[in-house]
């Protein structure tokens, strides 16, 4: 993978720009690419991820509004990726819980997004807020409140890519 | 409780109209009087391609849809509950097996439901989730339920 050789000061994770390893771990999400999330702005432990509208989410056929899973999905893959971005190097991770509000339904035809922010990380656990929403975080359409298991996977599984150990 | 064969052919159908369901390729089954939802393992569903494990919000969506339908089939299909909020204990990873989920109604008003659904693959005993939250029932429901006390 490309290393930064420009900027000696751009903050980078097991030698990676947080941009680049956000990429990286999203494209390698398989479940993440068949419903279309993409990057929107990565920094030090924040994530923002976007979802475009599309027909197959759709959870009430009347209404047109995408199914809660979907949403859940986005903060869950949104509260991954921050905590991914926390780390000082590429470390294992898995969901121990997540508790999603929902606030109002999305819109139907309009992009969701989601932002994640790990807000505090110890030896072996990292907590992790986030929220979805249109137009910006001040309206939003779920909020969620994860925590997570660092360190799940053994080092054996690191070996190839710093990535093995990353999402869902 | 609901559990006639009409019911079960409402359901079936009801069930193909919701296009995220098609999408997740879950069927839904009516077994000694209860529901259970069966999620088979696909590519498309993958969270960890390493390992390889179903996505943790594929999780949660089922664990979500099976509360919703078990609330549905209880009001006769009258009623579309709403999720208020939903909290998700991950126990176990989702290997590539089918995975199983039953919904539990805790408390049934007139207005909001509690819910717990426990999610399994191959062994019953050992959950690999589950969920436990508020679903807010429309008007519709109000009318179905005999047991208000909400």
């Amino acid at each position: 993978m490309a290393k930064p050789p420009d900027s000696p000061k751009e903050d980078t994770i097991s030698g990676v720009r947080l941009s680049d390893l956000a990429e990286m771990i999203l494209t390698q999400i398989p479940h993440a690419q068949a419903i279309g999330m993409s990057v929107v702005h990565v920094e030090r432990a924040k994530a923002t991820i976007k979802l475009p509208y599309d027909t197959k989410l759709i959870g009430n056929p009347e209404t047109g509004v995408i199914h809660g899973g979907v949403v859940t999905t986005l903060l869950d893959n949104g509260s991954g990726l921050a905590t991914a971005l926390a780390m000082d190097e590429i470390r294992g991770m898995a969901t121990l819980d997540l508790r999603i509000d929902y606030m109002m339904a999305a819109t139907p035809d309009r992009d969701v997004f989601a932002f994640a922010h790990c807000f505090r990380m110890t030896k072996k656990v990292a907590f992790v807020r986030g929220i979805a929403y249109h137009d910006t975080p001040d309206d939003p359409i779920a909020t969620s409140s994860a925590a997570f298991m660092l360190d799940t996977i053994g080092k054996r599984l690191l070996g190839t890519s710093p990535l093995d150990s990353t999402g869902g | 409780m609901a559990g006639t064969s009409t019911d079960t052919v409402d359901m079936q159908e009801l069930w193909q109209d919701i296009p995220y369901v098609k999408f997740l390729g879950m069927k839904i089954d009516l077994k000694d009087g209860e529901l259970i939802t069966t999620l088979p393992p696909q590519e498309h569903l993958i969270g960890n391609q390493f390992l390889p494990a179903l996505h943790g919000g594929v999780i949660g969506a089922v664990l979500e849809t099976t509360a919703i339908v078990e609330l549905m089939w209880r009001s006769k299909f009258q009623s579309f509950p709403k999720p208020i909020d939903v909290t998700i204990d991950y126990l176990r990873s989702g290997r590539m097996l089918e995975t199983h989920a039953n919904a539990r109604v805790v408390k049934h008003g007139r207005r909001v439901a509690n819910v717990q659904v426990t999610a399994w693959q191959d062994d019953i005993d050992r959950p690999i989730a589950l969920l436990h939250g508020h679903f807010l029932l429309p008007n519709a429901a109000r009318e179905q339920t005999a047991d208000d006390v909400v």
